[in-house]
């Protein structure tokens, strides 16, 4: 049976572990901090955690000026608006000058479910890539947003974490390592390379255990880290399985299936495919649902394993 | 470095390592509009209007307000001054290297490839600049930042933010203004370069934004209005944001866009437009 964890509330948690650690950790929210879980720092550390109400321009200026002042700043919101509604805010006071902010996002992807496109975040990542000092991570599972949280805390500079709102599948146990911009291979196999990220990953070893029995061997990386990305990882994939997928809850353009694709044609050009959102926007549904109709499923993968196989 | 060190932890008194008269500070507001003219006239471009109309009171805070020390940038102690109408970088610059910051000479690098002083300020660049600016209406929720900050540290420096009331457009400026008064920051000033222009008319013609005091004054802010080219008015003011407990201060200083130069004085045509070098040289005649 799958055991599955929320990766927001992980992200509560650990933030009252850093707290307790470090005084200069400092969280903002913008009204969302019983959803991004940061109120679990908030009961905690009350003179430490500032709410900057529906103002998330003006949240990540704060969150700035408070880096410049020393501290380590945590700032969250839902993933679509710590994103498209504060880009400029991102680019001019974070990512040009650099400045040890945090930007940890929850309820990313189409897996926000019924709320709809207005809340499901499916172009942050290319959003986020394109600011040239951020740090991306999509954590797989919940031991990893904890791991990937405290790298963060302990790393100075601009990073980008984005959370899901529904529990997912646990891939790791407790005392799972973590290295930022260091995938993790998680099944050898010469036929082709799976990578993936975030809620991906479960699904691509789901879909490796099928395609196993038809013998097929995949190799499936967690790509946790999409800036930087682990080129090593995938020219050495490129080179030995000769065929790759991407999957990936995001749109078809600027997310992890176009960087790896940028690294793959300049290095170790092989057929790849891609299982992602495409061009369009999802619906209101339930998370399962949306998933099912835009095949981001293990169904989804494998079939994509079987059609760039075909082109080696 | 150690030795700037010393200095800046024996300078504890709370005043100005200038600490300029009226006199000598019309006079060093005079320099620095020179620096100014020349400075952009030598880049072929830059943004001469706004830079004029803020230079006194930018002047004012760097020789006379700010407990500051030109040897150590990132002095912790120091007050802070952010400039979120970055487009008047030339103004700071002149200010910046008077003060010490950097050469003098280094002024004449304004806008020339792997020059220290960008067209907008950079803050990893530029001794002394706290923030990279030049999207505008971001300054303010950058100082509610700074002064949060001292808050938490229990420090004691001031933060000030000038604004341009172009800026007052920007949504996002009025975020800042509630949020600042949200959290009482008292420990923070900013200053409105009221000088009713902005890049392509009038602000009443292009985004009315009057009447200002009561809108500040709406949000929570003590308000205070000045003539932004009087010294006596500006050090006053200073000096009564300092002292208001409970909540933010803003001053809405009046100024003249383009001050000093009378050709560029009220001429829309300057907000963004450097002097030919022949009009560098009548406004360099004006001002000495």
């Amino acid at each position: 049976m799958t055991v599955e964890a929320s990766t927001r509330e992980a992200y509560g948690r650990t933030l009252i572990e850093l707290g307790k650690q470090n005084k200069d950790i400092i969280v903002l929210d913008a009204d969302l901090s019983l959803s991004t879980m940061t109120y679990l720092f908030a009961q905690e550390f009350p003179e430490r955690f500032f709410d900057c109400g529906l103002e998330e321009q003006n949240m990540i200026g704060i969150a700035a000026g408070l880096a410049a002042s020393g501290k380590t700043v945590f700032a969250s919101s839902f993933a679509v608006f710590a994103s498209c509604r504060c880009f400029d805010q991102l680019r001019m006071c974070i990512s040009q000058p650099k400045l040890n902010v945090k930007i940890v996002a929850t309820h990313g992807g189409i897996t926000v479910g019924e709320d709809g496109t207005s809340h499901q975040a499916i172009e942050d990542l290319s959003l986020y890539c394109s600011l040239p000092s951020f740090t991306v991570i999509v954590p797989a599972d919940a031991i990893e947003t904890t791991e990937a949280v405290k790298a963060a805390a302990a790393t100075y500079g601009p990073f980008y974490i984005r959370l899901s709102r529904p529990k997912t599948p646990l891939i790791y146990r407790k005392g799972h390592h973590f290295t930022v911009g260091k995938s993790i291979t998680m099944k050898h196999g010469k036929d082709v390379a799976i990578i993936a990220m975030g809620i991906m990953v479960a699904k691509a070893l789901q879909a490796a255990k099928v395609l196993a029995n038809q013998g097929i061997g995949c190799r499936v990386i967690n790509m946790h880290t999409l800036n930087p990305l682990d080129e090593e990882a995938i020219i050495k994939a490129a080179s030995e399985t000769k065929a790759i997928v991407v999957a990936e809850e995001h749109l078809a353009h600027g997310g992890l299936g176009s960087r790896v694709a940028q690294i793959v044609a300049r290095e170790k050009p092989v057929p790849m495919s891609f299982v992602n959102l495409k061009d369009r926007y999802s619906l209101s549904g339930k998370s399962g649902e949306l998933l099912q109709r835009s095949g981001l499923t293990a169904e989804g993968i494998e079939e994509a394993v079987k059609q760039v196989i075909q082109k080696k | 470095m150690s030795n700037h060190i010393k200095v800046a932890s024996q300078d504890t008194t709370g005043t100005n390592v200038f600490d300029l008269t009226v006199p000598e500070l019309m006079e060093m507001a005079k320099k620095l509009r020179c620096h100014i003219i020349t400075m952009i006239a030598t880049a072929g471009s830059g943004h001469p209007g706004g830079s004029l109309s803020a230079v006194d009171i930018i002047t004012a805070l760097y020789f006379k307000i700010m407990h500051h020390d030109p040897h150590n940038p990132r002095w912790k102690d120091r007050d802070r001054f952010i400039l979120s109408k970055g487009h008047a970088a030339p103004a700071l610059y002149a200010v910046l290297a008077e003060s010490g910051y950097f050469p003098v000479e280094e002024l004449t690098k304004l806008r020339k490839l792997d020059s220290r002083l960008q067209g907008h300020t950079d803050r990893n660049l530029t001794p002394g600049v706290e923030m990279s600016a030049g999207s505008l209406g971001q300054g303010l929720s950058f100082g509610i930042g700074i002064a949060l900050a001292a808050k938490l540290d229990h420090h004691d420096y001031q933060t000030y933010v000038l604004l341009s009331d172009g800026e007052c457009e920007e949504g996002q400026t009025w975020e800042a203004a509630l949020s600042a008064a949200h959290f009482k920051l008292d420990n923070l000033t900013a200053v409105i370069d009221r000088n009713q222009l902005q890049l392509s008319g009038w602000t009443r013609n292009i985004m009315n934004i009057e009447p200002v005091n009561e809108k500040w004054q709406a949000f929570g802010w003590h308000t205070i209005e000045i003539d932004g080219h009087n010294f006596d008015q500006i050090l006053t003011a200073f000096e009564e944001a300092k002292t208001t407990k409970g909540k933010p201060t803003i001053i809405i200083a009046h100024t003249i866009k383009g001050k000093g130069v009378s050709f560029m004085e009220n001429n829309v045509e300057f907000h963004g437009k450097a002097p030919t070098l022949e009009e560098a040289k009548r406004a360099l005649q004006e001002l000495e």
